[in-house]
C-alpha cells in the first residue's frame, strides 16, 4: 500500500499535496498495490471528496484532541504518520516536497528509522526496489539511485510532476486513526502565524521579473530597474551577489537559496548566469540578459540578449516604453 | 549560552557542473571548495548568539580531512572552537550523518560545556537530504524546529519563525533545541585578513566518526547534468541602440505589452 500524506488548507489540498499524489499514483500503478492518503487537522475529513479524482481509495483522518485543535506540531505529525503507516503495513511513504512535508517525513523516517528520499522527479519500483531519480544541487544535477526501505520514504520534487487526474475516480472510504502520542512529541508547535503587510507582486508570482546581479554595482542604481518594472507591472529581484553586498534585501534572490521565478519574461541584468542562480529561473517562459560581456554563461542561457551596460540600456528601454505609453 | 553549528564542505560550482567520467561526483580539478550556504547562516547565527549572550559558538563538520578549511573559516568568523569528524571522502547519508553528530555530542559537551542550541542548514546545497537536523534532534530526544529564517533566544526559549506565503509561522520552543535554518536569517559577516591568520593557528579538535546507516539502504548510482538548451541568445543589439527591438520583442514575442 502507498500511503500519502496531503497537506490543505481548510480542507482544499494544497497544489504540490496533489503534484505529489501524482508521483504516489504511478508508484501504486506500477506495484499494483492501493493508493490511500494520510490527512491531518481540523476539517482534514472533509479532503475525501477532493481526493477521489485522484485514485485515492482510502482517506485516513488523523484524529487526536490535541492535534485536532492546538496549532501544526511536527513531531506530532510524524509520529502520527509512522503509526498509521506501521499499521496500514504501508511499503512507501509520499509528500508534497514543502517546508511541512519534508519535516513531517523526515520525523516519520526517524521514527521509523526508515530511509528517505526527497525531492524526486521520477520513480521507478522493480520487485520492492525503488530506482529513482532526484534533484541535487536544486536540480541542477539529477542523482541516480536505488532506495530499499520497509517502508521507505519519498517526497515529490516540486513541479516535476503534472496535477493530473486518475483515468477512473474512486469514491474513496473514509477512517479515522488515533495515533498515541507523548507530551514530548508535542515540544514544537505553531505558536501564531503573523501576515506580512508588505506590498508589491511577490517574486513567486510576477509575471515580468527584472534581476539585479552584481553588475548593477551600487543599491541605488536598482532604482533604474523598479523603473523598468513598474512599466511592465513586474517586480525586481536579485542575484546572490547583490544581496551578498548588501543592495537587496534575501527576500528577493532568486535560485538555489532563494526564490523560484516563472515568469512570461525575465530580465536579467548585470547577471552571470551561474549555475545556483539559473535553477531559480528555468521556469521562465523567456530569458532577457543585459550584460557587456558577450561570453558570459547567461548569454548561452538566455533567448534575447543585449550586449552593453546596463546602466545605459536599461534607461533608454524606460524611456522608449515611456514614449509608447 | 554555547551554540553548536553544523557544516558541510561543498564544491564551489560556476555556470557550468562537469561530472567525472564514471558520472559518480563532480569534477572538481578545477575549483575550489565552500560551505553550503544556510549553513555559513547557521555559523553566523551562533557566533553573534554567543556574543550576544555570554558562551561559545562551536562548529563542526564531517568530510574529509580537507573540510579542516571550511573550519577555519568558521573559526576566522569567530567561531572559538571546531571539530572535525573525519569521514575519508566518501558521501555518507543523512542517517548515517546525523547518527555520527548524535554519536559524538556527549564527548564534546563532556569537553566544551552542555549545547543550548544546535544549529544546521536546513539541507545542504549538493544533497538537499532535508532531514539530518530532524533525524539528529530525534536520536537525543530534542525539540526540532526547520527552515527558520529568524531567531530570537531569551530566557532559555528560541522564538523561531519561518516564511511562508503571505507571512510566517512563529514557534517558541524551550532550549536546548535543534534549529535548521534558510539563508537570509543574517548576513555572514566576512572574515578579516588578520581573523584568517589567526585561525589557522587555532586547533581543531578530531574525532573519528562512528554512525550507523540504519535498516534500508539508499544507494547512488550515477549522477547525470541534466540537458539545457544551450543555443545562443538572439542578440537585439548592442548598448542604447538595442531598446526599440527590445520593446519590440515585449510587445510581439512576449507579448506582454
Ligand atoms: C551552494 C550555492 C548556492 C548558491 N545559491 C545562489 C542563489 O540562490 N542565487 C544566486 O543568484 N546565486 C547563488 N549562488 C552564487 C552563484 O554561484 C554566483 O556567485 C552568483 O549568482 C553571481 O551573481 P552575479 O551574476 O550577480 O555576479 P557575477 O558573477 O559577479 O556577475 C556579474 C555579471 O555582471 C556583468 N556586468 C558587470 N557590469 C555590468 C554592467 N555595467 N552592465 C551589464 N552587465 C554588467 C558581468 O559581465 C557579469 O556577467 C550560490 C552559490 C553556491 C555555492
Amino acid at each position: 500500500m502507498i500511503l500519502s500524506f496531503v497537506e490543505h488548507e481548510s480542507g482544499v489540498p494544497d497544489e504540490l499535496s496533489l503534484e505529489s499524489l501524482t508521483m504516489a499514483r504511478e508508484i501504486a500503478t506500477g506495484t499494483g498495490e492501493p493508493l490511500e492518503a494520510a490527512v491531518l487537522g481540523a476539517e482534514g475529513g472533509a479532503l475525501a471528496d477532493e481526493l477521489g479524482p485522484y485514485g485515492v481509495e482510502e482517506v485516513h483522518h488523523v484524529v487526536h484532541d490535541r492535534l485536532d485543535g492546538e496549532g501544526y506540531a511536527p513531531q506530532a505529525w510524524g509520529e502520527s504518520i509512522a503509526q498509521l503507516a506501521a499499521d496500514l503495513d504501508a511499503g512507501t511513504v509520499t509528500g508534497p516536497s514543502t517546508d511541512r512535508g519534508h519535516e513531517v517525513l523526515a520525523h516519520a523516517g526517524a521514527t521509523l528509522d526508515a530511509p528517505m528520499a526527497t525531492n524526486c522527479t521520477a520513480v521507478d519500483v522493480d520487485n520492492g526496489a525503488y530506482e529513482l531519480e532526484r534533484n541535487r544541487w536544486g536540480g541542477s544535477l539529477i542523482e541516480h539511485a536505488r532506495l530499499e526501505g520497509e517502508p521507505t520514504l519519498v517526497t515529490a520534487a516540486e513541479h516535476e510532476y503534472p496535477v493530473e487526474e486518475a483515468d477512473a475516480a474512486v469514491e474513496p472510504a473514509v477512517s479515522e486513526f488515533s495515533p498515541s502520542l507523548p507530551d514530548t512529541a508535542f515540544a514544537v508547535q505553531l505558536d501564531r502565524v503573523e501576515t506580512s503587510d508588505e506590498e508589491g507582486i511577490a517574486l513567486g508570482e510576477a509575471r515580468v521579473v527584472v534581476g539585479g546581479g552584481r553588475g548593477v554595482g551600487n543599491p541605488d542604481d536598482y532604482d533604474q530597474l523598479e523603473t523598468l518594472a513598474d512599466l511592465l507591472d513586474g517586480t525586481v529581484g536579485a542575484s546572490r551577489a547583490a544581496v551578498n553586498e548588501g543592495w537587496r534585501p534575501h527576500d528577493d534572490q532568486i535560485g538555489q537559496t532563494g526564490a523560484k521565478i516563472s515568469p512570461d519574461i525575465y530580465i536579467a541584468c548585470g547577471i552571470s548566469g551561474a549555475i545556483q542562480h539559473m535553477v531559480g529561473c528555468k521556469g521562465a517562459e523567456n530569458i532577457l540578459a543585459i550584460n557587456t560581456d558577450p561570453e558570459a554563461a547567461i548569454i548561452q542561457k538566455a533567448d534575447y540578449a543585449v550586449i552593453g551596460d546596463l546602466h545605459d540600456v536599461v534607461p533608454a528601454l524606460n524611456e522608449e516604453l515611456e514614449e509608447r505609453s | 549560552m554555547n551554540v553548536l553549528s553544523c557544516v558541510k564542505r561543498v564544491p564551489n560550482t560556476g555556470a557550468k557542473i562537469v561530472l567525472t567520467e564514471d558520472n559518480q561526483r563532480i569534477d572538481t580539478s578545477n575549483l575550489g571548495f565552500t560551505m553550503s550556504p544556510h549553513e555559513e547562516c547557521a555559523i553566523e547565527e551562533a557566533v553573534q548568539l554567543a556574543e550576544d549572550h555570554g558562551g561559545s559558538a562551536h562548529v563542526l563538520t564531517l568530510g574529509p580531512e580537507e573540510a579542516t578549511e571550511q573550519l577555519r573559516t568558521g573559526l576566522a568568523m569567530q567561531a572559538d572552537e571546531a571539530t572535525l569528524l573525519e569521514s575519508g571522502g566518501e558521501e555518507w547519508g543523512p542517517r548515517a550523518t546525523a547518527n555520527a553528530i548524535a554519536d559524538v555530542i556527549d564527548d564534546l559537551e563532556d569537553e566544551f560545556g552542555a549545547f543550548d542550541l544546535l544549529l544546521f542548514g536546513n539541507e545542504s546545497a549538493d544533497m538537499g537530504n532535508c532531514q539530518v537536523g530532524v533525524r539528529l534532534a530525534r536520536r537525543l530526544g530534542l525539540p526540532c524546529v526547520t527552515g527558520i529564517r529568524s531567531l530570537d533566544v531569551d530566557d532559555g526559549v528560541a522564538v523561531a519563525k519561518r516564511e511562508i506565503s503571505g507571512g510566517e509561522e512563529v514557534y517558541e520552543v524551550d532550549l536546548p533545541a535543534v534549529v535548521t535554518v534558510k539563508e537570509g536569517i543574517n548576513e555572514p559577516r566576512y572574515a578579516s585578513m588578520r581573523a584568517k591568520m589567526q585561525a589557522r593557528r587555532k586547533e581543531v579538535s578530531r574525532r573519528e566518526p562512528t554512525g550507523e546507516a540504519g535498516p534500508g539502504t539508499f544507494e547512488k548510482i550515477r549522477l547525470e547534468a541534466p540537458e539545457t538548451d544551450d543555443s545562443p541568445a538572439e542578440i537585439l543589439g548592442e548598448g542604447v541602440d538595442a531598446a526599440p527591438a527590445i520593446v519590440e520583442v515585449l510587445a510581439s514575442e512576449v507579448e506582454i505589452l
